[in-house]
């Protein structure tokens, strides 16, 4: 991938995707820090060849399944002990509009 | 900083005469003032009264001779890095934007170290969401107890900076993604030990890689952090990753080790000096080998970071102001607005610097170059480990590069250069393999960390090996 230009549009970019608003400083800061690790450490894997199979866990992890058995919840009141009580209306979480 | 005797020596004289955790738990909870007083931040979150709420309950337990009693931690103060949650104790990882979050539940290390008999002392303090290598990149930056001016290491700095710091009887759990108890051990000069990936139940841990991320011990020495890692190992049912394997500190015979050359080269002429010296003394009890480790030394630290921060990137996903944490008002605010408001202004430059690597190394046309690509170059570095293992017990190289930095110079190192500091701790760390930092001996008047690794799963030889070492 060494043909990537890491400058401040993709940095912006990808910064939005991840939901975070830089500021131009941050921007100024941030870019060649970045360039620096994606050129010279990440692009580093180019130079291997890699057929293996990807390991997902460094050792093999078993998918174990367990019964359906409904447990008992939270208490009501522990759900909210660590919301704000500006963003609770009764028994909701409130959160930011989405339309 | 001169206690020899044993958190185990410590256990059996506290079920006979209970004043023994009275004092031990008093001389704790002093050097915690005493540290805060003179600002050497190791300490996150200490709460008196639950500490002395804990003691009462213990005390009973003296009295019934119950199972707390019987445990391998009665009356041990343990602390707990700020990334593992402790009911009803601000559990933040070090980290702005969980500001006054207080976990509903213990981490499953927790309730184990309870059920052991342990006393729960104190959060300790670390990078934000374990993203570094000297415990620099939070508000508290702990100071190293040999010398002020230098770091403690990271991220489990404060673990392994209250270990070094406090005479008492005291043990510390810490994590592990890529070094983050080894290099802190090394830097403090205490014993670190980081278990195969999955013995440890990560259940409760405030994730930053879930591939890589391991909760392990940090003591004085093998003893002590074998005791831990026996008390906080065993299978969990609430972690899917869990193993079903546990740990005994039993020893094994150990024949062949061997020293990864690689890992020598850039290391710092005095570290290779003191850690040389300490590997020739060994060979009166070993056939001690040489290795190379080509690929792991050049393309590991690539691999770690495209995983780590990857999957960084996908933790912090959920950190956005609702529910717990941090939190504003959100009346007139579409949802990007408050969760990139929040975002923005809680988390720090090293958290931002690598959610946006983690985030562009996963973007649609990327991923297979990078993230899918380090996980198969990760499987080609622990085959080259396991090949090395066929013929050897044990690998050992220095834990890190050099001694603990000066603040002043940490400053300097660009991020890049920074993350280049984890090159002998992360090939062990993304193959998820068992290691142990002890102390080699001493460069000046600081610490000098010797690193030995082991096979999966095969925590004895590390015990056993140590010992010797130590």
């Amino acid at each position: 991938m060494s043909d990537i230009a890491v400058d401040k549009d993709l940095i912006r970019r990808v910064a939005k995707n991840a939901r975070l608003s830089l500021t131009e400083e941050e921007l100024e800061k941030f870019v060649p820090q970045i360039k620096e690790v994606v050129l010279d450490s990440f692009n580093k894997l180019d130079e291997i060849d890699a057929k293996e199979e990807p390991s997902f866990q460094p050792v093999v992890v078993k998918n174990r399944f367990r019964k359906d058995v409904p447990k008992k919840s939270l208490e009501l009141e522990d759900v909210f002990k660590n919301a704000s009580p500006k963003l609770r209306e009764n028994n909701y979480f409130k959160g930011p509009k989405v339309l | 900083m001169g206690r020899d005797e044993t958190i185990n020596f410590f256990v059996q004289k506290a079920r006979n005469d209970f004043s023994v955790v009275e004092e031990n738990l008093a001389k704790a909870i002093n050097d915690i003032k005493v540290s805060q007083q003179k600002k050497l931040n190791y300490i996150e979150e200490f709460d008196a009264k639950d500490v002395l709420l804990q003691f009462a309950e213990l005390k009973k337990s003296f009295s019934a001779k119950d199972a707390k009693y019987n445990g391998k931690l009665f009356g041990v103060p343990v602390t707990i890095k700020d990334a593992i949650c402790v009911k009803g104790i601000e559990s933040k990882a070090g980290s702005k934007i969980l500001r006054g979050y207080k976990p509903l539940f213990d981490a499953t290390v927790v309730a184990k170290a309870r059920a052991e008999g342990a006393i729960i002392l104190a959060k300790t303090t670390q990078d934000e969401f374990g993203f570094g290598t000297f415990s620099t990149n939070t508000a508290l930056v702990p100071k190293n107890p040999f010398d002020n001016s230098r770091s403690c290491g990271g991220s489990s700095g404060g673990a392994a900076g209250f270990t070094a710091y406090t005479n008492a009887f005291h043990v510390a759990i810490g994590e592990s993604t890529g070094g983050s108890i080894a290099a802190p051990a090394s830097f403090c000069g205490c014993t670190g030990f980081t278990p195969t990936y999955g013995l440890v139940s990560r259940f409760g841990l405030i994730d930053y890689a879930n591939s890589l991320d391991k909760i392990g011990a940090i003591g004085r020495n093998i003893h002590d952090s074998s005791l831990l890692l026996e008390s906080i190992s065993g299978y969990d049912r609430n972690d899917s990753t869990s193993l079903e394997n546990g740990f005994e500190a039993e020893e094994v015979p150990i024949k062949k080790i061997a020293v990864v050359k690689d890992f020598f080269e850039n290391c710092d002429s005095e570290v290779k000096k003191v850690v040389q010296k300490k590997i020739d003394s060994l060979r009166n009890f070993f056939e001690v080998n040489e290795v190379s480790l080509p690929l792991n030394a050049k393309y590991a630290l690539s691999a770690y970071y495209i995983i780590a921060t990857s999957e960084a990137s996908t933790n912090l996903a959920k950190l956005s102001g609702l529910r717990y944490g941090v939190q504003g008002l959100v009346e007139g605010k579409h949802f990007d607005e408050y969760f990139s408001e929040i975002r923005s202004q809680n988390f720090g430059d090293e958290a931002k610097r690598r959610i946006i690597l983690g985030t562009f190394a996963r973007m649609s046309g990327f991923r297979d170059a990078y993230y899918l690509k380090a996980m198969r170059v990760r499987t080609k570095l622990i085959n080259e480990f396991n090949l090395a293992f066929k013929e050897n017990d044990l690998l050992i190289f220095p834990t890190m590069p050099i001694v603990a930095p000066k603040f002043e110079d940490i400053e300097k190192l660009s991020p890049l250069q920074n993350y280049a500091m984890d090159l002998c701790t992360v090939p062990a760390n993304l193959a998820g393999l068992p290691h142990v930092s002890c102390t080699a001996g001493t460069a000046g008047t600081m610490p000098v960390g010797l690193m030995m690794v082991a096979p999966h799963l095969q925590e004895k030889k590390l015990y056993s090996f140590a010992k010797v070492v130590e």
